[in-house]
């Protein structure tokens, strides 16, 4: 799969090791690949080969391993940061879309879309230690910071699905809004934010009780309400701001993660669809699938000061020191 | 391609639901009734529409809806009848009525449709899964049915939507031999007058010739006349329209029935995760999900998107919450789908599509309303006459 020549990834390698620059790793859903973002300079260093159909990515515990949900190839796929090469193929059932890892950094959760069930690969052993029924086309995955849960949500069921972790039951189902694209718990563990794309809202749960405590909407002037569908969700680590991507919206909603209220909407590219703040916490990137590039929001001045061409239809995005 | 789904099979036991305080059990049973039509010969019958279109897209959605309903304790059973002929159809709806069901998807032409109004007590719901036919949205009114397939006018409005942004407003109009292609055209002519639209020529293919040998040289002369952008062509059973493109006396593009089609599903969509729904279907069935199949699949959604919300699972509750403000669709169109209250019509953008691509969704931008713009295709409120919400 990877067909760069020896010399050219060891080369690389040297390069990197020697910089220690920020980088952002993004992955192009209609190009195979995977962008490699350089966070001092804003450029683009590296254009990476990868299986079908790239979506979900994550950065391994150690920070050293970036594990891709190659959706087209049936495979998730572990990708060497160093040497830039893809060196395991885990097992992940049929289409993967969305993971999570456990936060030991071992257990992956993976959502299996087209056949409803979540996956659990040991990333040590490289084997599958579970695979739980849930609703239709499941979606977003998060695990807990506590370790004690993992929800996947269904697009088509439009539930929440609580999966014990020590015994890989599903214990309960919360229902939120239509088509639920993705789950992400706050720092302290104890809510969990939840999108619901064509809902267009965005539902906070209590994780003790797992009762719903607030819908959020949003409202743009000048776009119907229909076309604001909320996406990717980042809180940020203070505990102060929550960002919702608004996919065919072209904007990010900036959230005050304490009254819930919605203070700004930020214009970005074309279908902005997930985002990952950069290691120091300054700006946060956003995927535009259309538009095909990467918008750069200060995250002070919640300003969006720059765009970053990348791939087709880049999707997901992490960044690492 | 790296595939593991083998491997994963082998590992023993899929861990199963675990029992959660589970709600008390709820069964819904719904009909489906599919009336196979004979389309009568057509010169272009090479590939023969499938008999089993709209029932496929049902089976799909009864499984989507038992997926969902494991977590719920809901099931849902299809009771699936159909034939060539609207009576016998009639004596099994009444049939399955007397055994308690009382949710029905039909996939007819309007004419049974009004025999299996007529049959059916009204306590029983009826969606209109198969029937193009304006009339029904309109004047006709069959009383409390709800209508999953798009209207003729909606689709002909979402092509002349288009049509006005590419600024091709000269249209050469020709209809074939039957009452629908007659309702097509008429439809078309209605959208020329809303957006701006001017049929500039109007024509009737009548010839018996085949055309499959003889296209070339009798479609160039007859496509000859006042200068047109496009030429719109009414063929709903596909007897000549199919070779129309590369056979007008000009240079021009060919959309309608043909060539470039509005349409309420087709193999071409993908966005908006429609890619999985048409995996989905395509692993069961082997064959590619079509705009009966998705008219099917999306009224058995509804219903149980309602009996998911309310818990209730007879008909009068599931049809209030259908016409209710609480109750929205997601069904891989980009935006959430919801019934219009006078004509019971499930309102949805339309797709236009060339035979191996996606051209654009209708409404177009710009086309205005003052409620949704999804509106502006098809008969709005004050244009019918039908109340299905009273």
């Amino acid at each position: 799969m990877n067909k760069k020549p020896l010399v050219a990834a060891l080369l690389l390698a040297t390069l990197s090791g020697a910089t220690q620059a920020a980088t952002a790793y993004i992955s192009n859903e209609k190009d195979n690949t995977l962008s490699v973002l350089d966070l001092d300079t804003w450029t683009v260093t590296d254009t990476i080969d990868v299986g079908e159909r790239p979506r979900g990515i994550e950065l391994s515990k150690d920070k050293t391993k970036l594990y891709i949900c190659a959706s087209d190839s049936d495979t998730v796929q572990v990708l060497d940061l160093a040497t830039h090469k893809i060196i395991a193929n885990l097992p992940s059932g049929e289409d993967p879309e969305q993971f999570a890892l456990a936060p030991d950094g071992r257990m992956l959760y993976i959502s299996n879309e087209d056949d409803a069930l979540v996956t659990v690969v040991d990333t040590e052993t490289h084997e599958v230690v579970a695979q739980i029924e849930v609703g239709v086309e499941p979606e977003g995955m998060a695990v807990s910071p506590d370790g004690r849960w993992a929800v996947n949500t269904t697009e088509t069921t439009n539930m929440l699905h609580w999966i014990d972790t020590s015994t890989y039951e599903l214990v309960e189902n919360t229902l939120v809004d239509q088509r639920p694209r993705y789950v992400q718990f706050t720092p302290d563990g104890k809510q969990l934010w939840a999108s619901s794309e064509i809902g267009g809202t965005v539902t906070v749960v209590d994780v003790d009780s797992r009762a719903v405590i607030k819908n959020i909407t949003f409202e743009i002037k000048g776009i119907h309400p229909d076309k604001v569908q909320p996406v990717g969700v980042k809180l940020s680590a203070d505990g102060r701001y929550a960002f919702v991507a608004l996919g065919p919206a072209n904007h990010v909603a900036v959230i005050d993660a304490k009254t819930f209220e919605v203070l700004e909407y930020l214009l970005v590219g074309r279908r902005v669809w997930q985002m990952a703040f950069t290691p120091d916490n300054k700006y946060l990137l956003t995927t535009n699938g259309v538009s095909g590039d990467v918008s750069v929001i200060d995250v002070d001045d919640l300003k969006v000061i720059k765009s970053v061409k990348v791939g087709r239809y880049p999707w997901g995005v992490v960044t690492v020191n | 391609m790296l595939k593991y789904a083998r491997h994963l099979m082998l590992i023993s036991g899929i861990i199963s639901l675990s029992a959660t305080a589970a709600p008390p059990p709820v069964n819904v049973d719904i009909a489906y009734i599919g009336q196979i039509v004979d389309q009568g010969p057509v010169l272009s019958n090479l590939i023969p529409e499938p008999d089993d279109a709209g029932a496929q897209g049902a089976t799909l959605a009864i499984k989507d809806s038992n997926t969902t309903g494991r977590f719920l304790n809901q099931h849902y059973t299809l009771h699936e009848s159909s034939s060539e002929d609207a009576k016998l159809l009639t004596e099994s709806a009444k049939e399955l009525y007397g055994k308690g069901v009382r949710l029905f998807i039909l996939n007819t032409p309007a004419d049974t449709l009004a025999q299996l109004r007529d049959a059916l007590p009204m306590d029983s719901l009826l969606i209109n899964a198969g029937s193009r036919d304006d009339a029904l949205r309109t004047t006709q009114c069959l009383p409390g049915m709800l209508h999953t397939i798009p209207s003729r006018a909606m689709l002909a409005d979402a092509l002349a939507q288009w049509l006005i942004m590419r600024r091709w407003s000269r249209w050469m109009l020709i209809d074939g031999n039957t009452a629908d292609d007659e309702a097509f055209a008429a439809a078309i002519k209605r959208a020329a007058k809303r957006f701006g639209g001017k049929v500039v020529e109007e024509k009737h293919w009548s010839f018996d010739t085949d055309l499959r040998r003889t296209a070339q040289q009798e479609l160039p002369p007859f496509t000859m006349g006042k200068e047109y952008d496009v030429v719109v062509v009414a063929d709903e059973r596909g007897d000549f329209g199919e070779f129309l493109p590369y056979n007008t006396g000009l240079p021009r593009p060919v959309v309608g029935t043909q060539g470039l089609m509005p349409v309420g599903w087709h193999k071409m969509i993908e966005a908006w995760g429609a890619a999985q729904l048409q995996s989905r279907f395509e692993a069961q069935s082997g064959r590619w999900m079509n705009e009966k199949d998705y008219a099917s699949w999306a009224a058995v959604r509804s219903i149980a998107e309602a009996v998911t919300r309310t818990g209730k699972a007879d008909s009068a509750s599931i049809k209030d919450y259908l016409l209710s403000d609480q109750f929205e669709l997601a069904a891989f169109k980009g935006r959430k789908l919801n019934f219009r209250g006078w004509s019971g019509q499930l309102r949805q953008p339309i797709a236009l599509v060339q035979p191996r691509a996606l051209v654009s969704q209708s409404p177009q931008a710009g086309f205005l309303h003052p409620k949704t713009e999804l509106d502006t295709l098809g008969y709005d409120e004050p244009e019918s006459r039908c109340r299905v919400d009273r």
